[in-house]
C-alpha cells in the first residue's frame, strides 16, 4: 500500500515504521519543512538540543542505553559540520546512528549557497555509508536502508542528506517489504569448522583467557548472557576492553578488571602469558596491545569479529571467526558442552593459582588521604553508594574515564557508555542526556573532570527543558589531567597550557542553568554530599575538588609491553622522578 | 622488499610487496568512486592505477579496475575494506585467481623531422602501434598492451620526441571459462 505525501512527511512516518520514540535535533533553514511534519504528530518525540555535536553524542548515549538506533535531525551547512565530532566518534565505537542533515533544494547545490556545504563529501569518512537524496522517488528506500545499514554487521553512524526541494515534494510512501540489502549482508553466522577448532584449542588451553570487547555489548543482552554462561563453563579467566566493561559482572572471581593502557596488572600479565586467547568482539586497539610486537608473546589467538576487515589487520590470529558474537557464542556454548575434553583442570588451577598471585599486587590500591579527596577515593565512594541502583554512567576523556573504568564496577551491558575509540572530551553529559531519556527512571550519572564538561556544557540547558535529572559528577583537579599526566612522564613536567585557569564557579553555574550545585572538598564529607546529590530528582553538578597531582595508575607507558607496565607505587617513597620512564621513541607515539 | 610499516620502535618485519590487480563491482551510485579512492588515500594504501566505467548499464553496474601494491596483509586488509563498503558487490583479486589478461591502451603523440621521424615510424611498426593522426611533423599513434609492454613504448618514444601521452590505466580479466558477475 502506498501513500501519497511530502518528503518531510515521508521522513518522520519512516521514523514512526522504525518505531523511533526520540529524535534529536536542532531546526534551521534547511530541515524547517521537517520540523513543520514533526510539529503534526505526537508519535516521534524531539528533543531539543543546544549544539548538534551534543545531538549526536546524546543519540549515542541513547542507543547505547536502550540497544536502539539513535537519531539524529540537523540543518545544513554548519548544523552537519558541528554533528561531524559526534559521527566520527559514533563510527570508531560502532554505535548505530541515523542522521538526517538538510541541504540547500537541489537546483542550488554546487553554487556555494547560503549554509550548504558538501555533506556527503565531508562525512564519507566519518560515517558507515551516507546518501544525498536527489529524488523524491529514493527516499522512502533510502530511509529504510539507512535503518539497515546502521544497525546491521558492525554498527555504525549513517548520514542521510536531504535537499531542502525533496522535503516539499510529493511522492508515494512505501515500506519495504524485504530487510534484505543486494549488496550489504554481512556474515552473521560463524564458520562452524573454525568455531570447532576454536573449542578444540580453548578445551587444550593450559594458560587461556578471554579478552571480550564492545562488539558482546553491541551484539545484544543476549550476547552478554552467552558469554556469562561460556565463560563460566570453561572456568576461564576473563577481561575487557574499555568498550566492553559490563559484558561480564565486575563482581564475579573471573573477572580480572580491564586490560590495556590503564588495565590492572593481573588482566595485562594474563594477556601477555596466556597460551590461548579467546577474543569476542574487540579489535586489537593500540590501546589494549601496546607495543605490538611484545604483545601476547606465547600466546595462540582466536577472533570473533563481525568485521572481517578486523582480522589480521594489526594482530595476526591464527582462528578468525566472522560472525556475529550471540550467534557464534551460541555456538561455542554448545560445542562446549557436547565436547568431551575439556581444559585441564590442573593446569588451569596452576594457572589461576598465577593470576591470584598478580592480583594480590592490588594494583588498584592508592594511598588514600583524610585531608584531600583522592579522585580514586570520590569514584570508590559513588560507586558503593549508587550500586543498589544500578545506575548508568557517562564520562567524559581523561584521567576521571580511567578512574571510572577501574574503580567503578559494572554488572550488566548497556550501563557505560563512554568515548573510547575517538575520545572525544564533552561526550559524556549529552550522552548522559540521551541515556536518561531511554532511563526516566534510573540514575544517570556523568562521571566528568573540569576541563572536559565545559566543551558540551550548554547542553545542561537541554536536561533542564526535558526534567531530565542528570547528575555530573566533576572530578575537578584544576588540570587536564590526563595532559598533566603525560607532561609529566615525557617533558619534564612542563605543564604546558594544561592548567585549567579561570574557571567557573560550578556551584553558581549550576544554579544558573535551573539545577542544583554541590560542591564537596572534604573526605570526610563525601559520602553524605553524593547521597545529597542522588536523593534529589533534578539535573546536578557535582563539583568535587579533588588532589590535584594525583595520576592514573597502572599504566603501560607508550611503546612498552604489557609486562612491563607502572604501577602506582613504582615511585616507592621517596617519590623519584618519573620523566625517565618512557624513551625517546617511546615519545613519539601517543 | 620494504619495511612493513609500523609506530612502534624495533618492530623490524621485512616482508615482500606484491602487486595485486583487483577487480571491484559496485553499484554505480554518486559518490562511489570517491569513496573507494578515499578508502585509498585515507588508510594510506597505494593506488598505481584505476581504471572505472559502467559496465552493465541496465542494472548501474560499474567494473573499478585497481593495480596496487602491499604486503600480503596489506592486501587482504584492502580487500577486506573494500568488501564492507555499502555499494560493493564483489571484490576479486585477479591477481590470486591466476594469470589474468591485463590490457591497457595509451596515445603518444611524437614530433620531430628527419631521422627522428622515420624512427618514430619504425618503433610504431614494431610494437604493433596504430597511427591516429599524422601531420608532416607530427603522429599520433595508439597502443594496446600489458603495462610493461605500454611502459617500454614510451619510454623508446622519449628519444624520438613525444610530447604528450595518456593512458588509460589497466583494465583486466580472469583466463578461463568462468565469469566473475
Amino acid at each position: 500500500m502506498s501513500e501519497t505525501m511530502t518528503g518531510a512527511e515521508m521522513v518522520i512516518r519512516a521514523l514512526q515504521d522504525q518505531g523511533v520514540e526520540h529524535v534529536f535535533g536542532y531546526p534551521g533553514g534547511a530541515v524547517l519543512p521537517i520540523y513543520d511534519a514533526l510539529f503534526h504528530q505526537d508519535k516521534v518525540r524531539h528533543v531539543l538540543v543546544r549544539h548538534e555535536q551534543g545531538a549526536v553524542h546524546a543519540a549515542e548515549g541513547y542507543a547505547r542505553a536502550s540497544g536502539k538506533p539513535g537519531v539524529v535531525l540537523v540543518t545544513s551547512g554548519p548544523g552537519a559540520t558541528n554533528a561531524i565530532t559526534g559521527l566520527a566518534d559514533a563510527m570508531m565505537d560502532s554505535i548505530p546512528l541515523v542522521c538526517i542533515t538538510g541541504q540547500v533544494p537541489t537546483h542550488l547545490i554546487g553554487s556555494d549557497a547560503f549554509q550548504e556545504c558538501d555533506t556527503v563529501g565531508i562525512t564519507r569518512h566519518c560515517t558507515k555509508h551516507n546518501y544525498l537524496v536527489k529524488s523524491i522517488e529514493d527516499l522512502p528506500r533510502i530511509l529504510h536502508e539507512a535503518f539497515y545499514v546502521a544497525q546491521n554487521g558492525r554498527p555504525g553512524p549513517v548520514v542521510v542528506d536531504l535537499p531542502k526541494d525533496i522535503q516539499f515534494k510529493a511522492g508515494s510512501y512505501v515500506r519495504p517489504l524485504s530487510n534484505q540489502h543486494k549488496t550489504y549482508r554481512p556474515t552473521v553466522k560463524g564458520d562452524m569448522d573454525h568455531i570447532r577448532a576454536a573449542i578444540e584449542l580453548m578445551a587444550n588451553a593450559k594458560r587461556p583467557v578471554f579478552y571480550t570487547g564492545g562488539g558482546v555489548i553491541n551484539s545484544g543482552p543476549h550476547a552478554s548472557a552467552l558469554l556469562r554462561e561460556l565463560v563460566q563453563l570453561t572456568g576461564f579467566p576473563i577481561t575487557s576492553t574499555l568498550m566492553g566493561l559490563g559484558a561480564y559482572p565486575a563482581s564475579d572471581r573471573q573477572w580480572l578488571g580491564m586490560l590495556g593502557m590503564h588495565g590492572t596488572y593481573e588482566a595485562n600479565l594474563a594477556m601477555h602469558e596466556c597460551d590461548v586467547m579467546i577474543n569476542i568482539g574487540a579489535r586489537f586497539d593500540d590501546r589494549i596491545t601496546g607495543r605490538l610486537d611484545a604483545f601476547s608473546p606465547f600466546s595462540k589467538r582466536i577472533h570473533v569479529d563481525i568485521d572481517p576487515s578486523s582480522i589480521n589487520k594489526t594482530v595476526k590470529v591464527d582462528i578468525p571467526i566472522v560472525g556475529d558474537c550471540a550467534h557464534v557464542l551460541e555456538d561455542m556454548v554448545r560445542l562446549w558442552r557436547q565436547g568431551a575434553k575439556q581444559a585441564d583442570k590442573v593446569d588451569l588451577q596452576e594457572w589461576w593459582s598465577k593470576i591470584e598471585g598478580w592480583r594480590a599486587r592490588n594494583c588498584l590500591a592508592f594511598k588514600n588521604s583524610k585531608e584531600t579527596i583522592k579522585p580514586q577515593y570520590a569514584i570508590q565512594r559513588l560507586y558503593e553508594l549508587t550500586k543498589d541502583r544500578s545506575p548508568y554512567i557517562t564520562t567524559e576523556v581523561g584521567q576521571h574515564q580511567m578512574w571510572a573504568a577501574q574503580y567503578f564496577k559494572f554488572e550488566d551491558p548497556n550501563h557505560w557508555m563512554t568515548s573510547g575509540g575517538h575520545g572525544t572530551m564533552g561526550y559524556g553529559l549529552p550522552a548522559a542526556v540521551g541515556a536518561q531519556l531511554a532511563h526516566p527512571n534510573s540514575l544517570v550519572i556523568d562521571i566528568a573532570g573540569e576541563a572536559s564538561i565545559q566543551m558540551m556544557l550548554q547542553e545542561m540547558s537541554t536536561a533542564l527543558q526535558y526534567n531530565l535529572p542528570v547528575k555530573v559528577f566533576i572530578l575537578n583537579n584544576e588540570y587536564m589531567g590526563m595532559v598533566r599526566q603525560w607532561q609529566e612522564l615525557l617533558h619534564g613536567g612542563r605543564y604546558s597550557q594544561s592548567y585549567s585557569e579561570s574557571l567557573p564557579d560550578f556551584v553558581k553555574l549550576a544554579e544558573a542553568y535551573g539545577a542544583v550545585g554541590i560542591r564537596c572538598d572534604d573526605p570526610s564529607d563525601l559520602d553524605a554530599r553524593i547521597m545529597e546529590m542522588i536523593s534529589v530528582n533534578r539535573p546536578v553538578i557535582f563539583d568535587c575538588i579533588v588532589d590535584k597531582t594525583e595520576n592514573c595508575f597502572p599504566m603501560i607507558p607508550s611503546g612498552k609491553a604489557h609486562n612491563e607496565m607502572l604501577l602506582n607505587d613504582y615511585l616507592g617513597e621517596t617519590g623519584a622522578d618519573i620523566g625517565s620512564v618512557i624513551d625517546e621513541k617511546g615519545k613519539m607515539l601517543v | 622488499m620494504l619495511q612493513m610499516k609500523t609506530h612502534y620502535p624495533d618492530a623490524h618485519r621485512v616482508e615482500p610487496v606484491n602487486r595485486h590487480t583487483l577487480a571491484v563491482v559496485v553499484d554505480n551510485e554518486p559518490g562511489v568512486l570517491a569513496r573507494i579512492a578515499g578508502l585509498f588515500s585515507g588508510r594510506g594504501y597505494n593506488i598505481e592505477s584505476l581504471t572505472v566505467t559502467e559496465t552493465e548499464h541496465e542494472a548501474h553496474i560499474s567494473r573499478i579496475t585497481i593495480v596496487t601494491t602491499g604486503t600480503d596483509s596489506i592486501i587482504q586488509q584492502i580487500k577486506s575494506q573494500l568488501e564492507r563498503l555499502v555499494p560493493v558487490h564483489r571484490v576479486v583479486d585477479l591477481t590470486l585467481t591466476g594469470e589474468a589478461v591485463e590490457r591497457e591502451l595509451c596515445l603518444v603523440k611524437v614530433v620531430g623531422k628527419g631521422d627522428h621521424r622515420v624512427e618514430a615510424m619504425r618503433l610504431a611498426s614494431a610494437f604493433g602501434a596504430r597511427t591516429l593522426d599524422a601531420t608532416l611533423t607530427s603522429f599520433v599513434y595508439e597502443l594496446t598492451g600489458t603495462t610493461d609492454e605500454v611502459e617500454r613504448f614510451i619510454k623508446l618514444m622519449m628519444a624520438v620526441g613525444l610530447v604528450e601521452v595518456s593512458r588509460t590505466g589497466v583494465a583486466a580479466m580472469a583466463r578461463g571459462a568462468e565469469g566473475i558477475m
